[in-house]
């Protein structure tokens, strides 16, 4: 049995193996589907009932879901997509393939519904291809939802028409960015692109767009079902309902933990067991690797809301909570982050494509103890000629942490450059040698 | 130079997703079904579904170099691709890696003398909460590997 935690309501219920139809179909699976078809209600309703319900974009940037579905011109006559980003790749993130593989039902209803509310015509779901067992079993449920009549020509015997299908990703981080994930369903390399035109102008082959992220579309019928106020009333004003956090790293029980929003972190670390072996907690990055590194002491005050992260200094992100203890060596964390921008910056704008290789240089150098003292403003500088200066978020995404794990943990990379060593000794068992230091035991 | 019968049957059902007009949106799934036969991309395989999908070759190059889990060499039998990302690193998988290249006798990007398997470093797989993680082949994904489960790992692949 799987236990997200007993706030969860997207993962009520979810014991791994009831992913199918009829199981969807008990659990209230379909029902706000076929109400609205039932009963003809006008998209405009529905738009209206998810701004109510304050659900906010469960991708990164946090943007409200009824309001990004108000921007579609549902009277262009023609095409016009829905897309859903599975294309998790942000390290700490792990939810969605857990939707897409245990409760895949709820994704195809959100999406369908989100089709109706857009008077769209086709919607596809861009799936990581890195798990492509989920990917499989994803497409056995949708061919399920197409066999009963939810997808398809006509649906549920109304004038209302709606194709579905998969698209794999396959190894490209920045298709996660939406307008890089459009080029890549469009056949190219997914290089993003300017905005404006925003997708809901000129979105999947220039037509209409709208993206969101696959919890987002799976909270849908649940707020259709159970009303807006009702999800509001979960999480707290202007931050409705649950989210599913992804706690990871040095966590007795590392796992996915669906809580209402607004949920002290404190509890939520307990929920994953606590600090690995009961150690004492150093950092955390609330929102996945992208956003700001806080100390202890700031995470212990905050609430898990977009709102309160925002105000302790980092963002909600995708809600990937990368928890850290006292003996992780903060310099080879940030080295393995710094590394993970380089490997994925597309290299369409300079600033990232160079800059970003810099950035894990210098790191690199310091944790291999060939660092100097000017590499903290060298690294402080690089950071600021990223960040605002790319098409894209991934620039500021390289730029954020390595700003704030200087910021919070100076004193580790001054002894680094110091002492060619880290802080204390032995910091991390778990850690592994960096390719250099194997390098040099060889010789 | 051609793909199996069975394979053009699968990239036509991928075709079929896309409007008529559109069909250069196949080329990921296209590619991905080529290389599954193949084992690689060589830029015959690679011509043949441009040929195939009506695109300029170069389109086809550009989306096989830019997204990373396209073979553009031959790999050993089984490629191993292990995450060594941040959270996957703080649950043991750098330690994993290690292991994985004493046991193997190679570095990552090289493969053992009798071609039995190649050993990458990947990016987040988006299953961080199991680490460590290995994927085979890029289908088949490994989770919470300790020493003895990727042992039992790589005594199973022959």
């Amino acid at each position: 049995m799987l236990d997200y935690g007993p706030d969860a309501i997207l993962m009520k219920g979810i014991d791994g193996r009831n992913w199918r139809l009829k199981d969807y179909e008990t659990r209230d699976g379909y029902k706000a589907l076929k109400k609205i078809i039932q009963e003809k209600i006008k998209p405009e309703d529905l738009i209206n009932d998810l701004k109510k319900s304050a659900l906010r974009g469960r991708g990164g940037a946090g943007f409200p879901t009824g309001l990004k579905w108000s921007f579609m011109p549902r009277q262009f006559p023609g095409a016009k997509y829905v897309v859903c980003n599975s294309d998790e790749g942000e390290p700490g993130t792990c939810k969605d393939r857990d939707l897409l593989r245990y409760n895949p039902h709820s994704v195809i209803e959100g999406m369908i519904i989100a089709g109706y509310a857009m008077q769209a015509s086709a919607g596809y779901n861009y799936i990581h291809g890195e798990i492509w067992e989920t990917y499989e079993l994803y497409q056995e449920a949708l061919a399920e939802a197409y066999a009963a009549g939810y997808v398809g020509k006509n649906i549920l015997g109304s004038d209302f028409s709606y194709e579905m299908y998969t698209h794999p990703g396959y190894g490209a981080y920045i298709c996660g960015e939406e307008t890089a994930l459009l080029e890549s369903l469009e056949g190219k390399k997914g290089m993003p692109r300017f905005k404006p035109p925003f997708p809901a102008s000129y979105g999947l082959y220039g037509k209409p767009t709208t993206i969101n992220n696959t919890e987002t579309f799976a909270a849908v019928p649940w707020i259709l079902r159970n009303g807006a106020d009702a999800f509001l009333a979960l999480g707290k004003p202007n931050n409705g309902g649950t989210k599913i956090f992804s706690v990871t790293g040095h966590v007795n029980r590392p796992g996915n933990y669906e809580v209402k929003l607004g949920t002290p972190f404190a509890k939520l670390l307990e929920m994953a067991g606590g600090v690995f072996k009961g150690n004492k907690l150093k950092a955390v990055i609330p929102g996945g690797s992208s956003m700001p590194v806080l100390p202890a002491d700031t995470m212990m005050k905050t609430d898990m809301d977009y709102d309160s992260i925002a105000k302790a200094g980092s963002m909600l992100g995708s809600g990937a909570v990368i928890v850290m203890d006292e003996r992780t060596c903060m310099v080879r964390a940030l080295e393995r982050l710094s590394y993970f921008y380089f490997e994925e910056s597309c290299g369409q704008c300079t600033p990232c494509r160079e800059g970003t290789g810099w950035l894990y240089r210098i790191v690199n150098r310091i944790e291999n103890g060939q660092g100097r003292m000017e590499d903290l403003a060298l690294l402080d500088n690089v950071s600021d000629n990223i960040a605002g200066r790319t098409i894209c978020a991934l620039g500021d995404a390289a730029a954020l942490p390595v700003k704030s794990f200087i910021k919070h943990f100076r004193d580790e990379f001054v002894h680094h450059i110091q002492h060619k060593r880290c802080l204390h000794e032995n910091m991390e068992p778990l850690w592994g040698r960096t390719q250099k230091e194997k390098l040099r035991e060889a010789a | 130079m051609t793909l199996s019968a069975s394979s053009l049957e699968k990239i036509d059902r991928e075709v079929a997703k896309y409007p008529p007009d559109q069909k250069q949106s196949a080329v990921m799934s296209a590619l991905i079904v080529a290389q599954d036969e193949k084992g690689w991309l060589s830029n015959e395989t690679m011509d043949f579904v441009a040929g195939y999908l009506g695109m300029p070759p170069v389109q086809v190059y550009e989306v096989a170099t830019f997204y990373t889990m396209y073979n553009l060499k031959p790999t050993g039998k089984y490629k191993l691709t292990l995450c060594t990302c941040l959270p996957c690193g703080l649950q043991g998988s750098l330690a994993a890696g290690d292991y994985l290249r004493e046991k193997l006798g190679i570095d990552f990007n090289e493969t053992t003398p009798d071609g039995r398997f190649t050993l990458k470093e990947g990016e987040c797989m988006g299953a961080c909460a199991m680490a460590p993680v290995v994927l085979v082949n890029n289908k088949k994904m490994h989770d919470s590997m300790t020493n003895e489960k990727l042992d039992e790992l790589l005594r199973s692949l022959k």
